[in-house]
């Protein structure tokens, strides 16, 4: 790849953006669930260029057992980027940041995990960035909550994220890489969209108290658009494992009787 | 008052479930009143509970769940056992043997063994414990394990045992599920062995689907009959001279033994499985 140069401008005389986005416009994102065979949950994230994909494991015994928590699970993110995740050959060994970032993205899931169910045992959740375009932090949340969900752990709600930052004086959405590099700010943040409660909020660069609060309202709302396309990715992997493809839903209405005292019955069973 | 969901409808987390004078049960959390659900699954409401069965998930003991296991560790008067899950299981001799038994437990059971046992004790802060003072609780010899997803247990059990007792009795195998995931199957040949776990197979990656036992049935009974083309008495035969090698002919009339309830119907045969352990000391010393 030649190397990078700094565009003219950030925000075009039209108002559009170097990628030809409106400012409060995402990229294109393809979320899918249930990629990986092996982890007990997986999903994969597409972001305009950003491709990621995270396997979760657990709950399972945890080792090394110094680490175990008595009331609750622990949850252990890693966050790592390959080589040929960017244009200059990432070093392999655990760089400060991807620590940080496994770190930061942790805090941003656990306030969604019912971790209290699950004393003693640990919630792996491994995420791997294969090319990085800018809000790799962002995806990364957004795939692992929703494979964390496909790995059947409890939870309040998916976490959607996005960051929000400033290019030209101008508050966008969705940072690419080059808005990210050049322009004069960036605001990761994450929400729990039932109550809105604020899981990630980082800042670098320099905003005004307005500029700020008006990004994290943009934020919000772009989470909350984000929510709906994890809910969609989630139900679209559950209803195409049915054998059938589109038959299912037609199918479902014909038996529904059949197959619901089949069920109740046996977890009444259990339950005894 | 209100139901926010159809009947058996795939749901996600933080997806609002009900308001109003439900009661939140598995699968599901209260906030403020309405209800929410915690994890991927179906949607259910049984008089004014709303629960949500998972799709998938680790194996989480409770306490009467029958599991198959295999032991890690003999230590003391202890065996590890690895129950699959988070927590590992402990079984202590006193819930497992007749005393007076040898101090060396390892003679009894040993590093690798798997076992069928009940879990009669788990909390948050210890446990899970298991016991094999029970009726069809016993070393399991020979024969395999298979494992599926523990969420697609109740489904390959059925209503009252209908899937699992169906598949035996088309297969003439021997089987015990646990309700940690793993099955173990005891077939007299190779093709029967394939054909459960083909069966197996089909349920758990169809387990949300209806009328699946139905179509299970068919399956087994096209691929039976292409299988074993010979008549009915001929096949028992057969059986019997293998069976006959083993020297365990009574085992396979008998009906497999699918979770605590099928234990509690089947009294005619409690005693034959009672001191199964009992007789292998006798039988070792």
């Amino acid at each position: 790849m030649s190397p990078e140069t700094k565009p003219d401008f950030l925000i075009s005389p039209e108002g559009l953006r170097v990628d030809g986005r409106r400012p409060d416009e995402l990229r294109p994102i393809e979320l899918k669930v249930g990629v990986l065979k092996q982890a007990d949950g997986s999903a994969s994230i597409r972001q305009g260029k950003t491709y990621i994909i995270v396997g979760v494991y657990g709950p399972r015994e945890l080792h090394p057992r110094h680490l175990t928590l008595n009331d609750k699970a622990y949850l252990r993110v890693v966050y790592r980027m390959a080589t040929f995740s960017v244009p200059d050959r990432k070093r392999p060994a655990p760089s400060r940041r991807e620590k940080e970032i496994s770190m930061v993205i942790a805090n941003a899931l656990s306030p969604s995990l019912f971790l209290e169910e699950f004393p003693r045992a640990v919630i792996d959740v491994f995420i791997q960035v294969i090319q990085a375009d800018g809000g790799t932090r962002c995806a990364s949340i957004n795939a692992a909550s929703l494979a964390l969900a496909d790995a059947g752990i409890p939870m309040r709600s998916l976490v959607p994220s996005v960051a929000v930052g400033k290019a030209d004086g101008v508050l966008v959405v969705d940072l690419g890489d080059e808005e990210d590099k050049y322009g004069e700010g960036d605001v990761p943040m994450a929400i729990l969209p039932p109550t809105e409660e604020i899981t990630l909020l980082q800042q670098d660069g320099f905003f005004t108290r307005d500029e700020l609060l008006e990004a994290m309202q943009m934020g919000i709302s772009s989470c909350k658009y984000i929510h709906e396309l994890q809910k969609e990715a989630l139900k679209r992997a559950y209803v195409k494992k049915t054998p059938d493809g589109e038959e299912s839903d037609d199918e479902d209405e014909e038996f529904d009787d059949d197959l619901e005292t089949d069920l109740g019955e046996t977890d009444m069973m259990e339950d005894e | 008052m209100a139901v926010y969901f159809q009947k058996r409808e795939v749901v996600v987390p933080g997806q609002l479930l009900a308001e109003g004078r439900y009661r939140p049960s598995y699968g599901t959390y209260d906030e403020k009143g309405k209800i929410y659900s915690t994890l991927v699954g179906l949607a259910e409401l049984r008089g004014n509970t709303v629960k949500v069965v998972a799709l998938e998930g680790a194996y989480i003991p409770k306490e009467g769940d029958l599991v198959i296991g295999v032991i890690t560790i003999v230590a003391g008067n202890n065996w590890k056992v690895n129950i699959g899950g988070p927590y590992g299981a402990s079984l202590h001799a006193n819930n497992a043997l007749r005393r007076p038994y040898s101090d060396d437990i390892s003679e009894y059971m040993d590093i690798g063994d798997v076992i069928a046992a009940e879990i009669i004790a788990f909390d948050r802060q210890s446990g899970p414990f298991l016991s094999m003072k029970g009726r069809g609780l016993r070393v399991l010899d020979k024969g395999m394990l298979f494992e599926v997803s523990p969420a697609k247990i109740p489904r390959i059990i059925g209503r009252r045992g209908s899937m699992i007792n169906m598949i035996t009795d088309h297969l003439k195998i021997q089987t015990v599920v646990g309700q940690n995931g793993r099955i173990w199957i005891k077939a007299p040949d190779t093709a029967s062995l394939r054909l459960a776990i083909k069966a197996f197979k089909t349920i758990e990656t169809q387990a949300h689907t209806s009328n699946l036992t139905e179509r299970i049935n068919t399956m087994l009974a096209g691929e039976v009959s292409e299988l074993r083309p010979s008549t009915p008495p001929k096949k028992t035969s057969k059986k019997a001279e293998q069976e006959a090698d083993e020297d365990e002919s009574a085992e396979t009339e008998q009906p497999s033994f699918t979770d605590d309830e099928a234990f509690e119907d089947a009294d005619d045969i409690e005693d034959e499985f009672d001191d199964t352990i009992e007789n292998e000391e006798v039988n070792e010393k």
